[in-house]
């Protein structure tokens, strides 16, 4: 298996500094500090590298939109690392953590950030010290500070930690929230890269996708391309969970199949059972048919949506059939309704409605007409909402009682 | 000039500056999209998603930058799948809105359905209820049936005092964050706030005491719902059972608009008293806020003179004898006096050959009777406050400061103790002395400049000397810059009255002093009566000798005019019906005059026009209102925004 950010499963001690640097570590900083800072940016362009946040947004066109009028500029590290199935940031932050501190100093440099931020959950507090070490410790092999490397860029990077709130994630959430306000999502636009940190230019970005960049420095884009689809480029951490017999993360190149994922490396499903369904990206997911169609379709953001789902941050959920979805939408339906922010109508009052009736549903005490209205109520939340949480909540919701009727038939 | 943007809302064809937000657009071509979160006094926050609309934009061809064009040569407009909240989105040249598809209008009936899952709809007990947003759309849009399991409505508490003045509903609360973002971006006290979230937020203060602002009563008018009501109001009437008059606050020189809002009222013995006091949209003065002090002010009280000391014939009489007999006799009054009663006092005054002084606290009257506007202060003006506790005396001139320093103006604050404007000040001095010399130099490069004092004629000497465009003295009362206007002069002690023959007319504690010190006093008052009833029953039995009571009526119960300390005249009409005997002071003035063998006029629009270049029909002028505003309640102004005195050379 071949490790691009998981590293450390190959390289022992990576986390130390001197481990690190004899396995080419900074190489890609050092190199970037020698190029133009729009070269930088395109090159992460023409890699083609996608948000590994969810949305798979391309980084290097995010780069390219930082408004040049207005400075300064941020770049923040998003390790809020929320979705429920969802523990690939920590891996590598605990394990490979100067590669993901390198490509976070390459980002800072392409956009002339000269301070940046690391927004960690708040059960992450281990974590955040552990980064603090990392952070001096780079700054002392001059990675990091004033005049890095003899040029006159200079770089600080800091640690933050949130209070444990789901919505966090949510990137304008999360920047209000490190401005020490409610965490709660603003009105897009003015979306991060024009008004993000204290209103200034911000580029916002997952761990793993930061943690990706170095290898695109080093290698080039091409170099890049070498792993992945034309529209999927790279390789992915899947976080696997439920019912398989090797939970854990995987790293492989994006456009491996489902059923790779799952039995090959996961080992498949336990006590015998099969496989029912799948939520590739987490709570968040729409609940996809585990079909032959569907464990045989590429891993990639173009592909999972022809079977009804999303890569999003790709923390694959396995079901078995075991599992009634009833108890399963109550379960994500619980998580939203406690993770809803309240600033919004439809989501805030919408969870709630949907926790009662998927509640009433499972008990058994539920008519058909309350599944009829579940559905009802969670298509009138789509689409309404001030931030994607809302319309997350309704995924699984939806596509559980539209493709899985029997299961609400009781 | 703002560049116009045109845009097509529901078929219609609107014309808005750049800039301009989809809804407030849709309000000029006098479409009304149904709001909750958005008002036009704060920044949008897109929350309560209440304002959903569709909304087209014109496709353009990415390589040439061209407008891409249907087969019958129009624009192609490109329509997202989701409905836009338009409280949000400014509007952009071609944009075509559809706020009445069905698509929009599922939208906005979905939010008003989730609102209303764990709302209590308890709208018979509510005070918000017939001027209430969600009453009003639940009427309009609402289903008879609820899909919401009624045992599964969430419950809050319904008696949270945020204040003495601010009760809060919480299960009434629909979240949409008015009040808390008016404490903290229009008031910048932010002594409100949300505690937990989703289905569990909550409003609560955060101050100590509780909802530590004096301008906490706004958030109930801006409430779109019943979820903050006043402790004076709460329970005290329906909406719709109220006559709505148009005043003027007589709590401090600032001259906010109001409306009274009047019913008969059983607890008051079958009488029209005021209810409640509301804002009058005003821009130039109040915008659509009032500050506590005068909102809560007691338009009821029973402290009144109520009846001459003796029958009104015999009264008058007796107050033109002792007057005419007398050598020298004086003319007292105060600013809580309408320029009507003002002018025909000083009329009287002068054709006797008497002084006519207004006792004013604070000096320098004759130098403010030149100046220009306060205004919208800001990039390149400045400001000097001195002397005084804006925020106490004039508060809705401390906001408007405020928010000049917002818009870019400079802020001078010299006071000796602390105070709440000085966290927005750009310079603080505890020293008047040095506050000048800071004001000096700053107004050198400042273009209008604007000082407010608080203090004796010698500070106002030194204000004056700096020379701003305006010079504002706060004074104690509502209408004491109508006084210097008309001539009056300034005393700051009452020793001139000693031992003569005073007509006395003004507030409770002028006429104790005027009793304390004069031979024979002529007492023209109104409310406030205990300290005149006290001074009265100790004074009886002599009384005739000594005084002649003449009771007056009160603003609620009078039409006149104030003019403000910005020099603003402004008109007030009769809310309530007069209290006991009393009459107009300008009445019982020109009565008594007539027994001297003067004419003067009994019709307040006559003497007005005696007095003034203006007419009332001049007062009456709402031409320049711009009147964007969406919900909230009785902001409307009708009557008026009065006129404001030109800057004098
Ligand atoms: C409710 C919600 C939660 C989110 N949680 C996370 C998260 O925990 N970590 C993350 O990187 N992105 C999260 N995102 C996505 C971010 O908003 C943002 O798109 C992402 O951080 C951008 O980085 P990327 O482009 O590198 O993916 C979340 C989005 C939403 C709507
Ligand atoms: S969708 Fe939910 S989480 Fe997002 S803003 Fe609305 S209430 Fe908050
Ligand atoms: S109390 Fe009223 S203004 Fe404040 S959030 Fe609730 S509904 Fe809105
Ligand atoms: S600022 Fe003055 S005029 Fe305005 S409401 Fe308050 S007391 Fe009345
Ligand atoms: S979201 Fe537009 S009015 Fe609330």
């Amino acid at each position: 298996m071949f490790y691009m950010l998981l590293r450390h499963r190959d390289i022992e001690n990576l986390n130390q500094i001197d481990t690190f640097l004899k396995e080419d570590g900074f190489e890609g900083f050092k190199k970037a500090l020698k190029m133009d800072t729009t070269d930088v940016t395109n090159e992460v362009k023409e890699a083609g590298l996608r948000g590994r946040g969810g949305a798979g947004f391309p980084a290097g066109v995010k780069w390219s939109f930082m408004d040049n009028n207005n400075w300064p500029h941020y770049v923040v590290a998003n390790a809020d690392e929320s979705e429920p199935g969802t523990f690939k940031d920590r891996e590598i932050m605990e394990s490979n953590p100067f590669q993901f501190l390198e490509g976070l100093a390459i980002a800072s440099y392409a956009v002339g950030a000269n301070a940046a931020y690391i927004y960690l959950r708040g059960e992450f507090w281990e974590v955040a010290h552990f980064l603090d070490e990392k952070i001096e410790e780079m700054e002392k092999a001059g990675f990091l500070g004033d005049n890095i490397q003899g040029t006159d860029y200079s770089l600080n990077i800091y640690t933050h930690l949130g209070a444990g709130a789901y919505i966090c994630g949510e990137e304008t959430a999360l920047l209000e929230s490190m401005e020490g306000k409610r965490g709660q999502p603003r009105v897009r636009p003015p979306f991060p890269p024009s008004q993000g940190l204290y209103d200034k230019p911000t580029v916002v970005n997952n761990v793993e996708t930061l943690t990706s960049v170095p290898y695109i420095i080093n290698k080039g884009a091409d170099g890049y391309r070498k792993f992945g689809t034309e529209k999927s480029p790279g390789t992915k951490i899947f976080s696997l969970s439920g019912n398989v017999n090797k939970p854990g993360n995987y790293e492989l190149p994006l456009g491996s199949t489902f059923r790779e994922l799952i039995f090959e490396h996961g080992g498949g499903i336990p006590d015998g059972k099969s496989i029912k369904a799948i939520m590739p990206a987490g709570a968040s997911s729409s609940m996809v048919v585990a079909n032959d169609e569907a464990l045989d379709t590429q891993l990639t953001y173009e592909d999972v949506p022809n079977v009804g789902g999303d890569l999003g941050s790709a923390s694959v959920i396995v079901v078995d059939d075991s599992i009634s979805l009833d108890w399963l939408i109550n379960k994500t339906m619980d998580f939203f309704h406690h993770e809803s922010c309240g600033k919004c109508t439809p989501c805030r009052e919408g969870s709630y409605w949907m926790k009662k009736l998927t509640e009433r549903i499972h008990s058994g005490e539920g008519t058909e007409e309350d599944v009829a209205l579940l559905k009802d109520v969670a298509t009138q939340v789509r689409g309404k909402t001030l931030c994607a949480l809302g319309e997350f909540s309704t995924m699984a919701v939806v596509t559980s009682i539209e493709r899985f009727p029997e299961d609400f038939a009781k | 000039m703002t560049k116009e943007v045109t845009l097509t809302i529901d078929g219609k064809e609107v014309s808005v500056p750049a800039g301009s937000l989809v809804v407030d657009a849709a309000k000029k071509a006098g479409i009304d999209i149904p709001v909750f979160c958005y008002h036009p006094k704060m920044e949008p926050v897109g929350m309560c998603r209440q304002c959903l609309v569709e909304i087209g934009r014109p496709a353009f061809d990415r390589a040439t930058g061209e407008a891409v064009l249907e087969e019958d040569g129009s624009p192609k407009i490109n329509w997202g799948w989701k409905l836009e909240t338009s409280c949000t989105n400014p509007v952009s040249d071609g944009m075509v809105v559809k706020t009445q598809s069905e698509k929009a209008v599922k939208g906005q009936n979905d939010m008003l359905e989730f609102q209303l899952t764990s709302h209590p709809l308890d709208c018979p007990v509510c005070d918000k209820g017939g001027e209430c947003l969600l009453q009003d759309l639940t009427l309009a849009h609402g289903s008879a049936e609820s899909r919401f399991s009624f045992d599964e409505k969430r419950h809050a508490e319904k008696k949270v005092a945020l204040s003495d003045d601010i009760w809060l509903d919480r299960e009434r609360c629909i979240q949409c964050g008015r009040c808390v973002r008016f404490q903290s971006e229009v008031v910048g006290e932010a002594v409100l706030g949300f505690e937990e979230r989703g289905s569990h937020t909550q409003i609560m203060t955060t101050s100590d005491p509780g909802f530590d602002s004096n301008f906490s009563g706004n958030t109930t008018d801006i409430c779109p719902v019943g979820a903050l009501t006043t402790a004076q109001f709460r329970f005290g009437a329906r909406p719709w059972e109220m006559e709505a008059t148009a005043s003027i606050c007589g709590e401090c020189p600032v001259g906010c608009n109001t409306v009274l809002n009047t019913r008969r009222d059983v607890k008051s013995g079958g009488k029209i008293v005021v209810k409640r006091v509301m804002p009058r949209q005003n821009e130039a003065v109040n915008e659509t806020w009032l500050c506590d002090k005068g909102r809560f002010a007691n338009h009821n009280t029973d402290n009144r003179l109520l009846a001459p000391s003796t029958e009104w014939t015999d009264a008058i009489a007796s107050a033109a004898q002792k007057l005419s007999a007398a050598d020298e006799p004086v003319f007292v009054v105060d600013g809580s006096l309408s320029n009507e009663d003002l002018y025909n006092i000083k009329s009287l005054a002068d054709e006797v050959g008497a002084k006519a002084l207004c006792y004013s606290e604070a000096g320098g009257g004759a130098l403010t009777t030149k100046s220009a506007s306060y205004g919208k202060s800001g990039a390149g003006d400045a400001i000097l406050v001195i002397g005084g506790n804006l925020y106490a005396e004039a508060p809705i001139f401390w906001l408007r400061a405020k928010q000049a320093v917002e818009r870019g103006a400079k802020l001078i604050v010299a006071t000796e103790a602390e105070t709440r404007l000085d966290a927005f000040a750009t310079t603080v001095v505890r020293d008047l002395k040095k506050g000048l010399e800071v004001a000096e130099e700053i107004f050198a490069k400042a273009e209008n400049t604007v000082v407010l004092y608080s203090g004796d004629d010698a500070l106002a000497q030194f204000c004056a000397a700096l020379n701003p465009t305006s010079l504002i003295g706060v004074w104690e009362d509502a209408n004491t810059q109508g006084a210097w206007e008309m001539g009056y002069e300034a005393v700051s002690d009452l020793s001139a009255l000693k031992g003569k023959t005073v007509y006395v007319a003004g507030k409770s504690s002028l006429v104790a002093a005027a009793l304390e010190s004069a031979e024979f006093t002529v007492i023209q008052a109104s409310e406030e009566a205990n300290l005149v009833v006290g001074q009265t029953v100790s004074i009886m039995e002599t009384s005739e000798s000594v005084c002649v009571m003449l009771p007056s009526r009160t603003i609620a119960e009078s039409d006149g005019t104030f003019t403000s300390a910005e020099r603003r005249v402004q008109r007030f009409f009769s809310a309530v019906l007069p209290m006991g005997d009393s009459l107009p002071g300008y009445v019982i003035t020109a009565q008594i005059a007539e027994k001297m063998g003067v004419t003067l006029d009994i019709d307040a629009e006559d003497i007005f026009s005696a007095f003034s270049d203006l007419s009332y029909a001049d007062l009456a002028n709402i031409s320049v209102e711009e009147s964007l505003l969406i919900g909230g309640t009785c902001y409307e102004n009708e009557q008026g925004l009065g006129v404001m005195l030109p800057a004098k050379a």
